[in-house]
């Protein structure tokens, strides 16, 4: 592997996805200490979710799938997951700004901060979230008060902790971006007259859309996975707050089959969405 | 590929089995030297010793670890060590080879998984029973005080899911007094359902009574008549795979004796 082929796979990776041409000119010059931990870090992700389609209940597969709740669960995560990926994207870019760009004091303390939710177990940042912003929470018995507005147990919730989970994914994702783009192109943009807010939108968004793309990607992948937070924040309601991995999680203490069924739904629903939007949005012009 | 992989890691499954089993052997010199008459009540039983491990319900973790503390100095030289957990994993850990000695479920349901793959030694027998209860803010400001008043739209019930045995029973009470109740979540556990009253976020919840005793003074209990038709059993039994059966056998008499009865029954439990 000569010097060049590094700094490409370095540059690929900073513009979030690989370029397809490469990948076979690259292939030759891998070494075995590379190539073995590779393949056994692919098995080692791939064996769980081969093993779940070998078990798979194929010829009930129809009959598990055909209830009206699984579809309504579906949704309900399709739907949750777009809109914290979106609440995500209003708040969390430019939180990653202020991150990336802005001179404060305690500035990587506050990064650290951010991090946060990753590292809490969900189920933990449901409690917390209940005891912000429950019905008698810190803030959350205000806006009961004040606007009759409580987050527990509607959907509205569900959207909540799946963002409260997902948004340090796009945080962390959109901030490496930044510092890895020129800040000289907005410094050039200042000097020609343009507010800081206008170098912001116009050169600063276009320039770092890639990364924002694969973060939001990934929070709404982590959003609709979410489980800990959303069920003990929003509850367990066919409908209105039952999000699939609720759905299989409850299916699982009765009947392991239809939980393996939904999953399998889930992955196919996942794995489309994902591999739709890494060919349009993720892979380098 | 995938047929070896698989044996690759049911080799690798049994390795870690076999690790966890000795440590638990690890403090004990042998357990086949406990050679004493099992079926005779535990203090008549001295020569016992090693770890007793016992995988019990999770409504059982108070009370059982009393017994198991009562156990280890009715025999000096004994180790009871417990997993508690939801009756479902702990019977699917137990299927699936984990080493226990003694399993006690929450309901006989979660019991068959285990009798089904013919893993226990002795015959499951019902050791208490367990009864619901309504569960409130503390001083019952929403003037709870019977089934039919959680189905007021303006009170905010949580329920256990239909999947575990809380929810099932519950669910039960409310069809043999055809009452129709929305609730504004189906938790999924018992536990759960409980927090969130504890929290405040729900103003009822339809729990076991030994939960609403363990929460103390955070909830406080209802009690409703439509409980008495859906009392849940919990079964206990001697495992298969059992590696200090003599010692196991001894724990299981003591739950039984008219001692681990009173403990359990100052739990909130009911007798079997």
């Amino acid at each position: 592997m000569t010097s060049t082929d590094t700094s490409d796979a370095a540059a690929d990776t900073l513009q979030g996805g690989p370029r397809r041409g490469r990948v076979r000119t690259a292939r030759r010059g891998v070494p075995l200490p590379l190539l073995l931990p590779a393949l056994i870090g692919l098995a080692f992700l791939l064996l769980p979710l081969i093993a779940l389609l070998l078990r798979a209940p194929w010829s009930t597969l129809p009959d598990q799938l055909t209830s009206a709740e699984v579809w309504q669960a579906l949704r309900l995560s399709l739907v949750c997951a777009t809109a914290a990926t979106a609440v995500s994207l209003v708040i969390g870019v430019p939180l990653a700004w202020l991150l990336a760009r802005a001179d404060f004091p305690g500035r990587g303390f506050v990064r650290a901060l951010v991090t946060l939710p990753l590292v809490l177990p969900p189920v933990v940042g449901g409690v917390a979230l209940l005891l912000a912003l429950g019905r008698n929470g810190v803030v959350g018995q205000w806006l009961d008060s004040w606007f009759g507005i409580t987050l527990p147990f509607t959907t509205a919730g569900v959207v909540v902790a799946e963002t409260f989970v997902a948004m340090p994914f796009l945080v962390i994702s959109v901030e490496g971006t930044l510092r890895a783009a020129d800040p000289r192109y907005e410094e050039a943009a200042t000097t020609l007259g343009a507010s800081r807010f206008t170098a912001f939108r116009r050169v600063t968004l276009p320039l770092i859309a890639p990364g924002i793309a694969a973060g939001a990607v990934l929070a709404w992948a982590r959003a609709l996975g979410e489980f800990g937070a959303t069920i003990t924040f929003a509850g367990n309601f066919p409908g209105r707050t039952q999000t699939m991995p609720l759905a299989v999680y409850l299916a699982l203490q009765n009947n392991p089959e239809a939980a393996i069924a939904l999953s399998l739904v889930l992955l196919a629903v996942s794995i489309a969405v994902l591999a739709g939007l890494r060919d349009r949005w993720m892979t380098a012009p | 590929m995938t047929r070896s992989a698989r044996r690759t890691l049911q080799v690798a499954g049994a390795g870690a089995a076999a690790l966890l089993a000795l440590s638990a052997c690890s403090s004990s010199d042998d357990s086949s030297s406990a050679k004493s008459d099992s079926s005779a009540s535990a203090s008549s039983s001295p020569k016992l010793s090693g770890t007793v491990t016992v995988f019990a319900a999770a409504s059982l973790q108070e009370s059982f670890t009393t017994l198991g503390k009562e156990f280890e100095k009715a025999h000096p030289g004994t180790k009871v060590t417990f997993s508690f957990g939801g009756s479902d994993s702990l019977a699917a850990g137990i299927t699936g080879g984990a080493p226990a000695d003694v399993f006690a479920s929450a309901s006989p349901k979660t019991m068959k998984i285990v009798t089904d793959k013919k893993d226990n030694a002795t015959e499951p027998a019902t050791f208490v029973r367990n009864q619901l209860e309504i569960a409130t803010l503390p001083g019952n400001p929403d003037k709870v005080s019977s089934l039919k008043d959680l189905t007021k739209s303006s009170l905010k019930v949580v329920l256990c899911d239909k999947t575990v045995p809380c929810g099932a029973a519950a669910l039960k009470a409310l069809d043999a007094s055809k009452l129709k109740l929305t609730p504004v979540s189906y938790e999924e556990d018992v536990k759960s359902a409980l927090n969130k009253v504890v929290l405040k976020e729900a103003d009822a919840a339809v729990v076991y009574k030994t939960d609403v005793k363990a929460a103390g003074s955070k909830v406080q209990g209802v009690e409703f008549p439509e409980s008495t038709s859906a009392v849940n059993a919990y079964p206990i039994t001697l495992l298969k795979n059992a590696k200090n059966p003599e010692a196991a056998k001894a724990f299981i008499a003591l739950v039984q004796s008219t001692e681990g009865q009173k403990v359990l029954s100052g739990a909130g439990f009911l007798k079997p």
